[in-house]
């Protein structure tokens, strides 16, 4: 499965510019983790990749279609569950599924038929009877994400798909996703910073309509000046840092960033003076922070 | 995995989920959908003593018609705007053709309780020939056409539920209180007449009185009727197929 996009740019009205100069290149079967904040373009983003929505300018490609000019023939590949997607109230869930997989050229015995194996790997299929508007925020979306995932797609977008869930509702639904990603390309947008780094094989921080880094977890860490993270318990900062930085985080903990060698330079001085600590990678959190200097939801 | 796809399915889930699911679902819409247009029917009915029942019972099933196009464009502007089913469909293997021809199809399968007893009210009522059911016929699918495709134009320029109604609001005098398709149009007084020709249900509904000989158009003013009930449809299709916003700009 493959996605690759050049120069590829939104703005709409002509005045209000979401995406700039996005260079993508995405070969590969598993999650494609998409953060940013609010208004950085992730939807943008995901609207022209899954033909939703015409560039104003540049070129994209998916499994060699071009998003533009034979957009039938990228549909045949693609489904894509929208950021505020919700199943129609007076539907079940098995019409929901099967109805959709029609919408995508299965007959109707097909379409229930796999529609209700769909219910069953989600855990849906007690309610798939009962009526949309009865069931929990929860098995909303995950019957939103179980309409795409009944289908052929080999490339499925879903933006935001766990927005709004608990805890434990989210980290089902993560299970799930981790389990379809072995065959197919999942598009995934999400303010969860700790859900793109747990589900993304890849991940993508954009901000402001432009990527500012693209690539594995380990990659990104690389590619930052203090890829990790000394946690100090104490209420006094008496350590020398000659190249690093420190963030104090409650009055009893600070946090030293820096790269492997003041980490360990620094370990005597803490063991000497009995002072507790943890030595961690930096997370996907501190990453964006520096990257994209505001604060989101982790 | 390639499937072969079926372009019927396509049209039959647009079926489904407007109209089959609804009603089997929710079987208070079959009493909802009856009521609208046999309501008129009665006043009219009532109002001049039973002798504008067989006109009327003509024109209400006019009237189902061009109805189903302000459904089909609150219907859409639902499933677009409230449940981004649209946006889930446009990426799909559906095309924007094959949804309109479902989502009509659907308008239809809706208002078949409604229809079956009109048309049993037209056999009871109405006294005409052949080709006079053969003109009405034809008229009841232009009209339809119409509606359908001002329904569709409509329902993608509006992004929110405010703007469907609006459009709603627009469309139902024009299309559907203005026009005399209950009784003939030589009841309402000059000037005012001239307003009734701003709508296309006006030609629509003299074509099917003209035909079933309630009033007396002349050959003229029947071709008449016909080309600009023809060319109005035309026009609103093709805008309909070439503006309307199927992907986003």
């Amino acid at each position: 499965m493959d996605i690759s996009s050049i120069q590829l740019a939104k703005t709409y009205e002509g005045k209000y510019t979401a995406l700039s100069g996005i260079n993508l290149e995405i070969s590969m079967n598993g999650i494609y983790s998409i953060i940013g904040k609010n208004g950085a373009g992730k939807t943008t983003l995901v609207r022209i990749l899954s033909t939703q929505l015409l560039p104003t300018s540049g070129s994209a490609t998916l499994n060699g279609y071009d998003i533009i000019t034979q957009p039938y023939k990228v549909r045949e590949q693609i489904a894509a569950v929208p950021q505020e997607a919700r199943p129609a109230p007076w539907l079940t869930p098995i019409q929901t599924v099967s109805s959709y997989l029609m919408w995508r050229g299965y007959t109707h015995t097909e379409a229930r038929s796999i529609a209700k194996e769909a219910l069953r790997s989600m855990d849906l299929a007690e309610v798939e009877n009962v009526k949309n508007r009865k069931l929990s925020g929860g098995q909303k979306r995950k019957l939103m994400v179980a309409t795409v995932i009944a289908s052929e797609a080999s490339v499925i977008f879903l933006d935001e798909p766990t927005t709004g869930l608990d805890y434990i509702s989210r980290k089902e639904l993560w299970g799930i996703l981790d389990k379809l990603k072995r065959d197919r390309l999942i598009i995934l947008t999400t303010h969860y910073l700790e859900e793109a780094e747990k589900l993304g094989d890849l991940i993508c921080i954009l901000d402001h309509g432009k990527i500012m880094d693209n690539g594995t977890i380990s990659d990104l860490r690389k590619r930052i000046k203090h890829p990790y993270v000394l946690k100090v318990y104490s209420s006094t900062t008496n350590l020398k840092i000659e190249d690093g930085s420190v963030s104090r985080v409650s009055p009893d903990e600070y946090f030293v960033y820096g790269n492997q060698k003041t980490i360990y330079e620094l370990i005597p001085t803490l063991i000497e003076t009995k002072t507790r600590f943890t030595v961690e990678e930096v997370s996907l959190g501190n990453i964006f922070e520096k990257l994209v200097g505001g604060e989101d939801e982790y | 995995m390639s499937i072969r796809r079926n372009v019927a399915s396509q049209i039959y889930a647009s079926v489904l989920v407007n109209s089959i699911y609804a009603m089997l679902n929710y079987p208070v819409v079959l009493i909802s959908t009856l009521l609208a247009p046999l309501s008129m029917l009665a006043v009219v009915t009532f109002a001049s003593h039973g002798r504008l029942l067989a006109v009327a019972a003509e024109g209400a099933l006019i009237m189902n018609m061009v109805m189903s196009g302000t459904s089909l464009q609150g219907d859409l502007s639902h499933l677009k705007n409230d449940m981004r089913v649209q946006d889930m469909v446009v990426s799909s293997p559906t095309s924007a053709g094959v949804y309109i021809t479902g989502m009509a199809l659907s308008e239809l399968v809706y208002s078949l309780p409604t229809i079956s007893l009109l048309i049993i009210l037209n056999a009871l009522f109405v006294k005409s020939t052949i080709i006079g059911w053969v003109f009405v016929f034809l008229d009841m699918s232009t009209i339809f056409v119409f509606s359908i495709s001002l329904g569709f134009l409509l329902s993608t320029f509006s992004s929110d539920i405010i703007q469907s109604w609006a459009f709603s609001g627009i469309l139902s005098p024009i299309l559907t209180t203005l026009p005399p398709v209950y009784y003939p149009i030589s009841y309402i007084p000059f000037p005012y007449r001239y307003l009734t020709y701003l709508s296309p249900t006006t030609y629509s509904a003299e074509i099917a009185q003209s035909a079933t000989g309630f009033i007396n158009l002349g050959t003229n003013g029947f071709i008449e009727s016909w080309l600009i009930l023809v060319a109005v449809t035309l026009v609103i299709t093709y805008l309909a197929l070439k503006r309307s916003r199927w992907r986003e700009v």
